[in-house]
């Protein structure tokens, strides 16, 4: 079982960005993927800082790989895709099936993150045959929906032609909106939002009119009010799980890799503090704990 | 330009046709569509009275089986797609690849939409799924309206765009709230925010409306309480309690008729599969008229102040948007 840092989610000053990502060199994460994936105005790391931090990062050790963003909706936008695709050393990760148009084009492999909508075998299957080597499930699947994808017969004889990864940690991306939310907060239209989302390095809270916190917002992307943490339940992806994600969080990420680590055959449970979930994967409501 | 309009029973389905619908999308009674709610859609044999009924009147019958399969039911969302080939309909509405690629093989000439529910925001989504052979693609409602003429411009294949009806403010088959807050997605289970979940209480005049125990809103006795759609709620962010996502209202584009029929949008879609016999009589009702003026003489198109009146009286909150193609609303 490896361990995979996520691309931060959250809009950060580039300092800051320089700083956790120096480090994630020094860190026992495996797989670090990078990039913007949620807003492409949010530019203080341009693609050329990202590759930057993508060498110094496979220096220290580390697979990288360059994640993509979720909702395109111009051609600036795919322009900018292109040279994710087309950047001639690292794997990409597609949230988005656009990208995966481009990968297959080029006839590179690339990783279908938790936003391609794969929800069985054949899809599963389809996408191998374009490319496919890494499958991060759907965020609200369950354990045993992962389960029964993967004992299936059709999908026996490909099985050793992907990886199977999990968003085990964090605030789960839960929606992407036309709309900025951070900005709709603020009163400002997405046109004027002079990125306010930098004020927020852990998101907005939402809380319902009674006090839970039902939502985080990011912008145009909508976030789980709970941090999805799955540190107990490692023991039962043994087998099918082959890549356990965290997502960064402003604070807590590298010691909660130390808990999962520890954890991965149940012998050092945590008990989970009132503000995590782990209800998708024991197929329950997201936001639900079992 | 085409209208089409939703039908979740017969008479639904008779009220588009006799109020001038050119076409009429259903579904199936079970979670391969994305309205599964309780007493609605076609079962195999009302399946087939419907395409009988819509070809007697020289119109098209669109079926949606556009949920994700399951990875242990995958066989029901390949019969859904033999059931309505074997029924005569004239387009299938799919979203997922498998289920896209099933019926691109078995009925290489059967018309394939793709579902608002894949999600193609983009030149290079749309792209994707050319393989599959799709004649036509529904917009997701995020865009505005430049970036549908972007596409319109740049894409050679028919484009369709939500006209009118609830409206989804998130990029549609991306979303997981609703599976957040009750395990049920539009993805998963056809539905979202589902009535199962829903309770309402009244404390002292105060109406609180709770999703799967999580409080939607709170309304004074002088407010109308609306579904506790769980995008659609007061929440609190920072010192303020406001519609943090989205307030209820409908999505309302005749202002953008004669634009979106400039760029050549193939056609214009009714939100409302859920939505009585009535409901749909009114609504196609009114986009026919509005959809007959803007083809005779675009340039002298005028919004009708009764039609306007008509679409606010079925709207949510009485209220309607421009939603996405108003880059304002963003």
């Amino acid at each position: 079982m490896q361990f995979s840092l996520g691309p931060v989610l959250y809009f950060w000053p580039k300092a800051q960005m320089l700083a956790f990502y120096r480090e994630v060199a020094d860190s026992d994460f495996d797989i670090v993927y990078l990039g913007e994936t949620v807003c492409s105005k949010r530019r203080e790391l341009k693609f050329d800082d990202y590759m930057a931090i993508a060498h110094m990062l496979r220096e220290a050790g580390k697979q990288v790989c360059l994640s993509s963003m979720t909702l395109y909706e111009s051609p600036g936008e795919l322009r900018e895709l292109r040279k994710y695709v087309d950047n001639g050393e690292f794997l990409v990760e597609a949230n988005d099936v656009g990208a995966i148009s481009m990968l297959q084009q080029q006839g590179l492999p690339f990783v279908a993150g938790a936003a391609i909508n794969c929800y069985n075998q054949h899809t599963l299957r389809r996408l191998v045959s374009m490319g496919l080597t890494r499958w991060v499930m759907p965020v609200e699947l369950s354990g045993q929906w992962l389960t029964e994808v993967l004992h299936q017969s059709i999908i026996a004889d490909i099985r050793d032609c992907f990886r199977t990864e999990v968003f085990s940690f964090g605030h789960l991306p839960l929606a992407w909106s036309g709309r900025c939310f951070t900005a709709r907060s603020e009163n400002r239209s997405k046109d004027q939002c002079e990125l306010c989302c930098i004020n927020y390095p852990q998101g907005r809270e939402v809380t319902s009119q009674d006090g839970t916190q039902v939502f985080v917002l990011n912008g145009i992307q909508t976030q789980s009010g709970q941090r999805y943490n799955l540190v107990n339940q490692l023991s039962t992806m043994q087998g099918q799980v082959d890549i356990v994600r965290l997502s960064p969080q402003l604070s807590g990420t590298f010691d909660w890799l130390a808990k999962f680590k520890a954890n991965i055959n149940g012998t050092a449970p945590q008990p989970l503090p009132a503000t995590d979930s782990n209800g998708y994967w024991l197929n329950l409501a997201g936001m639900a704990t079992g | 330009m085409e209208l089409l309009c939703p039908a979740g029973s017969m008479p639904a389905l008779k009220a588009a046709i006799e109020h001038g619908a050119d076409a009429v999308y259903i579904g199936l009674k079970d979670d391969t569509n994305a309205r599964h709610f309780a007493g609605l859609n076609f079962d195999e044999a009302k399946l087939k009275d419907a395409a009988r009924y819509v070809h007697q009147h020289g119109k098209k019958l669109h079926v949606a089986i556009n949920t994700f399969a399951h990875p242990n039911n995958y066989q029901r969302w390949q019969q859904a797609v033999d059931m309505a080939a074997d029924a005569g309909a004239d387009v299938l509405i799919l979203a997922d690849i498998a289920v896209l690629a099933y019926a691109a093989e078995r009925y290489p000439k059967l018309e394939r939409h793709l579902s608002v529910q894949a999600s193609a925001t983009n030149a290079a989504a749309i792209d994707f799924y050319r393989q599959f052979n799709i004649s036509r693609v529904v917009l997701p409602r995020v865009l505005s309206m430049q970036q549908v003429r972007a596409l319109a411009r740049s894409c050679d294949i028919d484009l369709e765009v939500f006209a009118f009806g609830s409206l989804c403010i998130m990029a549609e088959g991306r979303c997981y709230l609703s599976s957040y807050m009750t395990g049920q997605s539009p993805n998963t289970a056809g539905a979202c925010s589902p009535a199962a979940f829903v309770n309402w209480q009244d404390n002292n005049g105060t109406l609180e409306s709770r999703l799967n125990g999580v409080l939607i809103d709170r309304f004074a006795p002088n407010e109308t309480a609306g579904y506790p759609t769980l995008c659609k709620g007061r929440f609190t962010v920072g010192n303020d309690t406001y519609h943090a996502l989205e307030e209820p209202t409908s999505l309302n584009t005749l202002d953008l008729l004669p634009e979106l029929y400039a760029e050549g949008i193939k056609s214009l879609k009714i939100e409302g599969r859920q939505r009585s016999p009535a409901y749909v009589a009114q609504i196609t009702k009114v986009w026919r008229a509005a959809i007959d003026a803007v083809m005779a003489t675009p340039e002298r198109f005028n919004v009708q102040p009764q039609w306007q009146q008509v679409l606010a009286g079925l709207s949510e909150g009485s209220q309607t948007t421009l939603g996405a193609y108003h880059r304002k609303w963003k």
